[in-house]
């Protein structure tokens, strides 16, 4: 669509921009402000310069966090995207069934993030939980407070759990929009199950896919509650991911300032992963063309 | 290649028609001969896609078979049926390149690359396509991507039809002429069946052999441009063909005298007596005269007005409230002054009930 | 139409599998929280059951009568509803101008949006805490709104936008030159038109402003809790109250389950954020 170059339109971007900013840039500026002072309590702070920086990028715990947030957003990626749209193809296209399947695989989504958390907290233990006792009838020795395997293995299928519908749900609406044309003139053309799949539907769910790879990324990289209630980040650090070591740091230890370090570093690799998420996505989009 | 039967065809979308009305396709029965092209004509919701899909295979016929060459299909899937389509909206395979998107049918039933390689250049190059086969598909403008999607029902040899559903609906007016022109030579270099949907007379006029006029689930009429021109056998042809339509005056007819609210005019041939039926006389505007004075059996008319569209001119005019159209040559005078109307007997046809009546010979 | 008749019946059956299979994952967990929220704590702590064998309801009881538990409700429906008002209010006419005008800096200003949803809650908890205390805004429904508009207001214009850009230009130009006021013809013709799109706007902020709770918790103390909150405060001086914390899970999971019915047929197209 063209545009018509109009400035005035700035008076109805201005309370967006207004609200937004109290909420951001004010907090943000309080960040930068404490990420480059120090203080030894009762208000008093001392310029450190960029001190609290280069500890926390040199800080083994920092890349630690770092490396298991890595980890834990490539697991779910390569398990919920996949799954996804497994999914999404085998969702019935009308009816009461569509209904009932649209309705029942939104449910997670809506459940507050906390109660997720305990949702699975109390599935998993061995004494009360479904799946920890069967785990335990069963002879498998599962016990996501104890053994570092049991509890990612527990955070990574909460998360698929709760996220794998967002990712079906936006391939099934890209599916949904392939008109049926295409399919009858596969079908003329011989072509395999495969062949469709490859060739139109995912060439076609390209738009709703990046959608979904770029918001599993973001909230996947700033997960905090859920695998907090679950584990506490347990045991020892093997599941503290970048936004419960944050929170230990800046509310349990009360280290303003290598906390606030921390967030701006944590924030700037957020946003460098998704421009780049969305820069190569795109640009594969346009090799296409 | 095949010559397709349509046996006492009929379709209803509802699970048990009693009505005629019921019916979306009423009962045909017809044969397509191998190698001709045939356009299905009508205006939407006149039956002509559901008769294309039960020819493509996406919908089963309630009533009667599809035969392709005396073997039953009116079951098997589309894509066991050697049928090719091009849709109303471009299909093509978006990340492919031209050349991948008319290999994609040989490829699909395994052969081998090299007969692939010669069969798609040779499209390619009737197409004009040959330029674009490295570049993707996505990028083309409209008619080259249906140019694709034709290409990729001529690359396969087994093809026994190619049906297309209103395929110029997206391209460019300046285009459709060369398009059309494209496929008819096309059609006459291949001799392949081909079924052509479309709601525009030109486009059917200008490609078929055999037009297959529809309207309200019947076909009224199958029959070559000029049968249709100058013999219409429903009404509907007559004033859907045409531009203007057929002229269609309500009249009562008497042996071969047509009384039109007490002006008579001399029919040709004898018509037997139709009770109870409305019947019309149809002229078309081409076989009609003005006159400045009377003549024998000419009507009064009122010129209303006069509308000069290049090679001829279009005269509106008015008989006793019915209006009148009126083709004149360019260089025939004419002008308002002018109120006497000459009907041709040769080219008057009389209908009931919308049909045309059969002359009796001779009484 | 009646389309692919032939192979119809293997491939429901598989699709049903899937389905099925995938659904049971789904609701499994749930279940079992239903599950102990009708049990007794003796139940729960002695016995495993698959259902409860000693059928109760006093645990959702304990809920309904202790004001902490359901104040706790209100409070979120509260804030979550403010924040959803505000959030479609300022990002209509904002959506509006980035789909219809170009002017200075919009693609930064697009960017910039879009980046404070990026924003993890864990860096702003803090700040947050700071600047709303010195505001007076702590402890207050209109607080937690205004916190969840950092990546609910940019989620908006960001959907909004997909829909407005579907809606031709002309419709707008029609209208003006049928005289029409911007006013007028914003809320009488565009916002119908757009309707869905306000829907699914609606749906989303109100998912994740209610999903949302480091922020919620940090921002308040009493007069503003959450529901989701005030759910960590069964553990009591004998133990974890699983019964009564199973049953205030169930009763956080109703409003979502509520919404999702009156909004399910916008679903599918929702969840494309009108972009497909």
């Amino acid at each position: 669509m063209n545009k018509t170059w109009n400035n005035k339109a700035w008076w109805m971007v201005l309370p967006v921009v207004l609200l937004v900013a109290f909420s951001a840039v004010i907090p943000l500026m309080t960040v930068v402000n404490y990420s480059v002072q120090d203080t030894f309590g009762n208000n008093q702070f001392f310029w450190a310069g960029l001190q609290w920086f280069e500890e926390i990028v040199n800080s083994e715990r920092f890349h630690d966090a770092l490396a298991r947030q890595f980890l834990f957003s490539g697991l779910i990626l390569l398990i919920e995207i996949p799954l996804g749209i497994f999914i999404a193809m085998n969702m019935p296209t009308r009816g009461w069934a569509l209904s009932v399947c649209l309705v029942l695989m939104s449910l997670p989504l809506l459940i507050p993030w906390n109660v997720v958390g305990t949702i699975w907290q109390i599935f998993g233990r061995v004494d009360i939980g479904l799946l920890g006792a069967t785990a335990a009838k069963l002879g498998i020795d599962y016990n996501y407070t104890r053994d570092i395997g049991d509890a990612w293995f527990t955070v990574v299928i909460m998360d698929v759990w709760h996220w794998t519908s967002l990712v079906a749900l936006l391939c099934y609406a890209g599916l949904q929009s392939i008109p049926q044309a295409y399919y009858q003139a596969a079908r003329i053309d011989g072509a395999s199950k495969w062949a469709i799949f490859r060739y139109i539907q995912l060439p076609k769910m390209r738009g709703v896919l990046l959608i979904a790879v770029l918001l599993r990324f973001m909230d996947s990289f700033m997960i905090y509650t859920e695998p907090f209630v679950v584990t506490g980040g347990g045991p020892g650090n093997a599941t503290t991911f970048l936004s419960i070591d944050l929170v230990k740091m800046a509310i349990g230890q009360f280290d303003l300032g290598p906390a606030a370090a921390f967030s701006l570093v944590y924030f700037l690799i957020i946003l460098l992963l998704s421009w780049i998420f969305y820069t190569v996505m795109t640009n594969l989009d346009k090799q296409g063309r | 290649m095949a010559e397709i039967y349509l046996k006492k065809l009929a379709h209803s979308y509802l699970p048990n028609p009693q009505k005629p009305e019921d019916y979306a396709l009423k009962e045909i029965d017809q044969v397509w001969e191998d190698g001709k092209a045939y356009a299905l004509l009508g205006s939407s919701g006149c039956g002509k896609s559901t008769l294309l899909n039960i020819i493509s295979g996406l919908i089963t016929p309630s009533q009667g078979e599809v035969l392709f060459d005396g073997k039953d299909v009116s079951h098997l899937p589309t894509e066991q049926r050697q049928i090719a389509q091009v849709f109303q909206f471009p299909v093509v395979y978006d990340t492919m390149t031209v050349y991948d998107n008319l290999a994609f049918p040989l490829r699909n039933r395994k052969q081998d690359e090299a007969s692939i390689k010669a069969r798609v250049t040779e499209i390619a190059e009737m197409l004009e396509l040959s330029a674009d086969l490295k570049k993707k598909a996505r990028g083309l403008t409209a008619d080259a991507k249906q140019k694709i999607s034709l290409g990729r029902g001529l690359v396969r040899q087994d093809v026994a039809a190619i049906l297309f559903d209103e395929p110029l609906t997206v391209i460019d007016p300046h285009l459709k002429w060369l398009l059309r022109m494209q496929l008819k030579a096309l059609h006459q270099r291949l001799n392949r069946t081909m079924i052509y949907v479309t709601h525009d007379q030109t486009e059917a006029l200008t490609f078929a052999d055999q037009v297959v006029v529809m309207y309200d689930g019947y076909v009224v009429q199958m029959g070559t441009p000029q049968q249709l021109f100058e013999q219409p056998e429903h009404t509907f042809v007559g004033y859907f063909i045409g531009s203007p339509g057929m002229n269609l005056l309500p009249v009562q007819v008497d042996g071969n005298t047509a009384h039109l609210n007490g002006q008579s005019i001399p029919l040709n041939t004898h018509y037997a007596p139709q009770q109870g039926a409305k019947l019309e006389l149809g002229i078309r505007p081409e076989f009609t005269q003005l006159s400045p004075s009377p003549t024998a059996n000419s009507l009064p008319v009122t010129i209303k007005r006069i509308e000069d569209i290049g090679r001829h001119k279009i005269v509106r005019a008015d008989y006793q409230g019915q209006e009148v159209n009126i083709l004149v040559p360019e260089d025939q005078p004419v002008s308002t002054d002018y109120h006497y109307l000459n009907l041709d007997p040769k080219h008057i046809h009389l209908y009931a009930n919308g049909r045309r009546l059969k002359r009796e010979s001779a009484a | 139409m009646s389309t692919k008749q032939t192979t119809k019946s293997s491939r429901i059956t598989r699709q049903g599998v899937v389905m099925t299979l995938y659904l049971i994952f789904l609701l499994l967990p749930i279940y079992w929280l239903l599950n102990m929220s009708l049990k007794t704590n003796e139940e729960i702590l002695s016995t495993f059951s698959l259902w409860p064998h000693d059928l109760t309801f006093q645990n959702y009881m304990t809920i309904f009568t202790d004001p902490s538990w359901y104040s706790g409700y209100i409070n979120s429906i509260t804030y979550v509803l403010i924040n959803t008002v505000i959030s479609i209010t300022v990002a209509l006419p904002a959506a509006y101008a980035f789909s219809r005008y170009r002017f200075l800096g919009d693609k930064h200003l697009f960017f910039w949006l879009l980046t404070n949803r990026m924003a993890p809650p864990a860096v702003f908890a803090l700040p947050f805490f700071q600047l709303y205390s010195s505001v007076g805004l702590f402890d207050t429904h209109i607080g937690v709104a205004l916190a969840h508009c950092l990546f609910n207001v940019p989620l908006a214009v960001w959907i909004l936008e997909g829909f407005m850009s579907g809606v031709p230009k002309e419709i707008d130009e029609t209208a003006y030159i049928d005289g029409y006021s911007f006013g007028r013809f914003f809320t009488r013709i565009f916002m119908p038109l757009i309707a869905s799109g306000i829907g699914v706007t609606a749906f989303f902020c109100f998912m994740f402003s209610w999903v949302e709770l480091l922020l919620a918790r940090t921002l308040t103390s009493v007069a503003a809790k959450p529901i989701a909150a005030t759910m960590t405060r069964t553990v009591s001086a004998s133990g974890m109250d699983w019964g009564v914390l199973a049953a205030a899970g169930i009763l956080t999971i109703i409003p979502g389950a509520l919404v999702i019915w009156f909004v399910r047929n916008y679903i599918a197209k929702g969840f494309a954020l009108g972009r497909v």
